[in-house]
């Protein structure tokens, strides 16, 4: 059922796109209006919802680490695993969100006869990278659209990503590593049934949109071509805040830009977040300094406090009398 | 312990990285390239069509030099009979670029435009159809 109606919803979108673009040519909402608000809700949302996030105080100390900390000169501290100072987890932080290291320790535990077996499990950790890392790539890549000249870094990132040279146009591996992933992605929380026990339509939706972009990309650039020089004066028009539609560009365009602004108004609502989330996760952003600074908890209220230098001066003289020894007279 | 001033500093860099494309174009005009078809070739035809209609060669024409190539290098065809029956070599030098012998103002304003390069020109010349 969760996994129906998401599906459903993502044909609901192409459909839309299809009938609103193809068949009735709303292309000034579905080419400018469209993206623009897409945009406006994407970097609102982002921003409102970190920010947040960010008024809500860290009362603890409570980095996770699973290495040496810092501690007596002689002892050899694991400065990744357990960093002490900010550079440590700026060091820290950059691995994670490029390597996903937290997700390389993923575990899987099985019965083996009739014992608990714990295993490593490490294609959760492939899977997401190929799929960050290819969708990375086809989102500088696709800068080529609202840039001109092109930035001579895209022109490279470009030829290695066609460098098998199969077909015209040239084949991009990325195009075929991030069906992959997200197929594999897909196929893990339908086919594993712990995982689908636990799998919302919020789980799968995000995958078959994204899924549906990618598709979509391809069909229209090794199948059903469109004027790609007519998008790109749309997309420079865009960015420029004079769009024109200086050519006829079939819906499968329409499709594709339709589905791409449905996901970036959907990211900041959604577990998509984590991207942002990320890096305000107090268990990775904090230094493990608890040692050597005081972690001011934010919400404690002003406690009274009597110290004993003022108790002394409040009893001088009865404990004087009673031959107590002062400190302050020591 | 709050960190706002790290937050707000990452969240304008963010912001930065993702309206960069409307920052990097302030104050530039897009300017859609001209493809030239001024070439003696095509200033003698009468009536001035390419080997499909415009619009087909728009979209098309890559996937129809690939097919070229595979006809002309796989089965040894050489004659392309066009949807008005017109009938054409199978050729990116002897046909293509006899028409369009202004390579640099016709194939390149486009290519260098949308950003393809198409790495033919490491093997064909583009030189032969303007009789260099
Ligand atoms: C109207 C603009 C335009 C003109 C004129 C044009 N092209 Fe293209 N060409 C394109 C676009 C746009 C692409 C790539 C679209 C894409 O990214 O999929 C392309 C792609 C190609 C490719 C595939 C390249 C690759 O690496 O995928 C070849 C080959 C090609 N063109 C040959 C030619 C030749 C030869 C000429 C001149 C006779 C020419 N084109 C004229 C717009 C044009
Ligand atoms: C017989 C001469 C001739 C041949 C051969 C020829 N073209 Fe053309 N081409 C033309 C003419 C004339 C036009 C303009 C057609 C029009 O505007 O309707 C044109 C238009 C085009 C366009 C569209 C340009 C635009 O601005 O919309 C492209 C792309 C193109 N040709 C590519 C090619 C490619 C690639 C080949 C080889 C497969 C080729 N042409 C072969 C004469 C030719
Ligand atoms: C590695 C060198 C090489 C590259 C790169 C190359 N070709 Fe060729 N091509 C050849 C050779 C060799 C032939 C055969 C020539 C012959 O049989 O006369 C040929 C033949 C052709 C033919 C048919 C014959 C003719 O006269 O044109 C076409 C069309 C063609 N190539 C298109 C392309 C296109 C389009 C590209 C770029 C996407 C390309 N080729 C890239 C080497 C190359
Ligand atoms: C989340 C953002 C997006 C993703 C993940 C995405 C994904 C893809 C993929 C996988 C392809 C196949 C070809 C390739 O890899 O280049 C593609 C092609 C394409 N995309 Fe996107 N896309 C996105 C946003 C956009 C936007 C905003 C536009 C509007 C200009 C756009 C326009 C195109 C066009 C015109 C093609 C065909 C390119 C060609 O024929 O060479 N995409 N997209």
């Amino acid at each position: 059922m969760k996994i129906w109606s998401s599906l459903l919803a993502v044909i609901a979108l192409v459909f839309i796109a299809w009938v609103g673009a193809g068949v009735l040519h709303l292309s000034t909402f579905f080419g400018i209006v469209l993206p623009y608000l897409a945009l406006i809700i994407f970097l609102a949302g982002f921003l409102l919802r970190v920010i947040k996030w960010g008024k809500s105080p860290v009362p603890f100390c409570i980095p996770t680490t699973c290495g040496q900390q810092e501690s007596l000169p002689w002892i050899k501290p694991n400065k990744i695993e357990n960093p002490t100072t900010t550079w440590g987890v700026i060091w820290r932080m950059i691995l994670e969100i490029t390597l996903f290291r937290s997700l390389f320790r993923n575990t899987a535990t099985e019965k083996h006869d009739g014992n608990l077996a714990i295993g490593s499990a490490k294609w959760l950790w492939f899977g997401s990278l190929l799929f960050h890392w290819s969708m990375l790539v086809i989102i500088i890549r696709h800068l080529r659209f609202f840039t001109e000249p092109v930035p001579v870094l895209i022109q490279g990132l470009e030829f290695m990503d066609s460098f098998l040279q199969i077909g015209i146009p040239l084949l991009y591996m990325t195009d075929v590593f991030i069906v992959l992933a997200l197929s594999y992605l897909f196929l893990r929380r339908v086919a594993i049934p712990k995982v689908k026990y636990i799998s919302q339509a919020a789980d799968y939706f995000p995958l078959l949109l994204l899924l549906g972009v990618a598709i979509s990309g391809i069909l229209m650039r090794y199948f059903f071509r469109v004027d790609v020089v007519g998008v790109k004066e749309l997309a420079m028009g865009l960015v420029t805040f004079r769009p024109v539609f200086s050519a006829e560009i079939g819906p499968i365009f329409y499709i594709h830009l339709t589905l791409v602004s449905c996901l970036f108004a959907y990211f900041p609502w959604s577990k998509l977040m984590h991207a942002g989330g990320i890096f305000m996760s107090p268990t990775r952003n904090l230094a493990n300094n608890s040692r050597m600074v005081r972690h001011v908890n934010p919400w404690n209220y002003a406690v009274k406090t009597h110290t004993y230098d003022e108790y002394e001066e409040e009893f001088r003289d009865k404990m004087k009398k009673v031959g107590l020894p002062l400190e302050g007279e020591g | 312990m709050y960190n706002g001033g790290k937050i707000i500093a990452g969240l304008i860099i963010f912001a930065a990285i993702i309206t960069s494309p409307f920052l990097l174009n302030i104050g530039k005009a897009d300017e859609a390239p001209q493809p030239s078809l001024d070439t003696p070739a095509i200033n003698q035809m009468s009536e001035k069509k390419c080997v499909e209609s415009a619009e087909f060669m728009r979209t098309g024409h890559m996937q129809m030099l690939n097919d070229w190539r595979d006809q002309v290098v796989r089965n040894g065809d050489t004659v392309y009979v066009s949807n008005s029956g017109q009938e054409y070599e199978m050729s990116l030098e002897n046909s293509c670029l006899k028409c369009h012998s202004n390579k640099q103002e016709f194939c390149d304003s486009c290519h260098t435009y949308a950003q393809v390069d198409p790495y033919c020109w490491d093997c064909h010349t583009d030189t032969k159809g303007a009789g260099q």
